[in-house]
């Protein structure tokens, strides 16, 4: 073989590998989605998985709308407190990035990203539950609004300095203060980037089980009450998968499959409307 | 008048700008992530307190966890933390690198896009699933395929004897490897399209080939980026609990092969913290865990900074 023709066939070659592995990544994605699809579905089918509570082991017809509702519950609450905080802190880093405040935000929500979930449970678990004395949803809220936080803040931030200038000076110009410029004029223009951003924080936070082990703790009865021991999704899986009973672990694929079926329909939402975000932010 | 203005000065070299008050109330809120990383640490500092002062340095070194005799030490907890992550990037880094190649070329029309949604929705899916997954189909298939070939054929090499079992050191980096890959893929991605267009488009016209470009010119032009999205990729291994409490067998020692069971600091809090009482025990735990976060933040903050230096130098 002359040279040039092994080096044309070695980069063919390395060619085809690297696109081997990148398929051999791809794997485990489709063996997760094949098996909670196949293990979860025969739980999923019983409309009463989705109306009715946990139940014990040999009872028929447990479910798992206590930890729907939990999850919910705790979700909601965490996100009332950390969309609003992110949503401002991401206006701040676009609007006013170049300050050397900024980058020690910027560094701060990067490494909050990283931090230990589990390490999120224990703080909530010392500031409220230890104050209160026992477990509760409002707890794990907190645990999870300090996860969610980080995500809201990047994610508002690129998506505002998405916004052309332009749009920010014409309001200037027309003597509007800086607030209603910001608020009233860029959040809205960049509200879909906003927006999904909010939402993979809500799918993040809704599939941690670490904050919520000692805060919110789970509980098998239906309860609405923020200040008590609440059921979550992810605890369902954890607990019940390394349980010996058939039954449970059915309900624990059940649960996995809810999950699942949340983080892809948010997850491929998003990046449909971030899109249309970035078409309609060059139009503007 | 003596108030009269003198007109003769002429304005101002500079005039005082009005206080920007939105500026400084978006300054006040986004105190918020910086505060709570503080909070964080120094409330686990505080609960930790009882078992630092009683166990000093002993404590990362200490082999015994003995809750009855109330003696703590966290070297298992932490050996089986770096050895679960040291494996996992060794198995994650070769895919990956090639994965942010293949990703990294120039468009992104049919199959590449769609598999870089897929590697996006891997970081996607919630920790406690891959448990699952982990627990009751790859912990089995792994035990067959991979730990009994390799306990039969190289058992004589200390670390990869036998007997092999399904929650294994093994099979929670297994685990890890598949769950930071998105990670690494997406910064050494974006890493290698910082690389400046000229540099590669300049190879190309000196005839290189595909491959020639990407190993003598890309890669080692995008090398400290790598580097940084490694250690990114380690602080997000450490960090990983549920999964790799699901599989990774919960025993408190210092296994001799990595077929054996292990524990890591993250899962030692996650199965005993609720059960802790007392003092000394829980103090035991949180300090595991401030151990653990305080590892974890030093990692992503020399891992960010090399990666975004890595961006900032455009120019060769």
């Amino acid at each position: 073989m002359t040279r040039n023709a092994w080096r044309r066939y070695s980069s063919a070659t390395a060619l085809a590998v690297m696109y081997a592995l990148t398929g051999l990544a791809l794997v485990p994605l489709g063996l997760v989605l094949w098996f909670a699809a196949s293990k979860g579905l025969p739980a999923v089918i019983h409309p009463e998985f989705f109306f009715n509570s946990e139940r014990p082991t040999g009872v028929t017809g447990g479910g798992v709308a206590n930890a729907i509702v939990g999850t919910g519950i705790m979700v909601g609450m965490a996100s009332l407190a950390a969309i609003p905080v992110g949503v401002l802190s991401g206006i701040y880093l676009a609007e006013y990035g170049v300050s050397r405040w900024a980058s020690w935000v910027r560094l701060a929500s990067d490494v909050l990203v990283g931090a230990p979930s589990i390490a999120l449970g224990l703080f909530a678990y010392a500031v409220v539950v230890v104050p209160q004395r026992h477990f509760s949803a409002l707890s794990a809220s907190l645990a999870l609004a300090i996860l969610m936080l980080p995500v809201v803040i990047r994610t508002t931030e690129s998506a505002v300095v998405l916004i052309p200038r332009g749009l920010r000076e014409s309001g200037l110009a027309l003597g509007l203060p800086r607030w209603r410029v910001s608020l009233q004029l860029i959040l809205p223009a960049a509200a879909p980037g906003v927006i999904t951003g909010a939402l993979l924080a809500v799918a993040r936070a809704a599939g941690e089980t670490a904050p919520v082990l000692f805060t919110g703790f789970g509980n098998p009865i239906f309860s609405l009450d923020p200040t008590q021991a609440i059921a979550s999704l992810p605890l369902v899986v954890f607990r019940d998968a390394l349980t010996p009973y058939k039954d449970l672990q059915q309900v624990a694929w059940g649960a996995a499959l809810v999950l699942v079926v949340m983080v892809l329909i948010i997850n491929l939402g998003s990046r449909w409307v971030l899109r249309r975000q970035i078409r309609l932010a060059g139009q503007l | 008048m003596a108030a009269a203005v003198d007109e003769s000065a002429g304005p101002p070299a500079t005039y005082p700008k009005p206080p920007d008050r939105y500026r400084t109330f978006t300054a006040f809120v986004s105190w918020a992530a910086p505060a709570s990383l503080i909070l964080i640490v120094a409330v686990l500092f505080l609960q930790a307190r009882p078992a630092i002062s009683k166990f000093g340095l002993g404590f990362l070194v200490g082999r015994e966890w003995n809750p009855v005799t109330l003696i703590f030490g966290a070297l298992p907890a932490i050996f089986g933390t770096v050895v679960t992550s040291a494996i996992a990037i060794a198995i994650a880094l070769p895919v990956g690198i090639a994965v942010a190649v293949v990703l990294a070329e120039p468009g992104a029309r049919g199959i590449r896009a769609a598999m870089g949604i897929g590697i996006e929705l891997l970081a996607a899916i919630p920790s406690v699933v891959y448990g699952i997954w982990a627990l009751y189909v790859l912990a089995p298939w792994s035990l067959l395929h991979l730990e009994i070939p390799i306990t039969e054929h190289l058992g004589f090499i200390g670390f990869l004897s036998g007997p092999p079992g399904q929650s294994s050191l093994f099979t929670a980096s297994l685990v890890l490897a598949i769950m930071i890959l998105p990670t690494l893929t997406a910064v050494t991605r974006d890493v290698i399209r910082a690389v400046p267009r000229g540099l590669r488009e300049s190879t190309v016209a000196l005839g290189a080939t595909w491959w020639e470009t990407v190993w003598h010119v890309l890669l080692p032009a995008a090398r400290a980026g790598i580097f940084g999205a490694t250690i990114l990729a380690v602080g997000r291994a450490l960090a990983e609990t549920i999964a790799v409490t699901m599989v990774i067998g919960n025993r408190f020692e210092i296994p001799h092969s990595i077929f054996s069971p292990a524990y890591t600091l993250a899962s030692v809090i996650a199965n005993e913290f609720n059960e802790a009482t007392g003092d000394l025990y829980p103090a035991a735990l949180v300090e595991l865990g401030l151990v653990l976060i305080l590892v974890t933040l030093t990692v992503n903050v020399v891992a960010l900074l090399l990666v975004r230096s890595a961006q900032a130098r455009v120019t060769i």
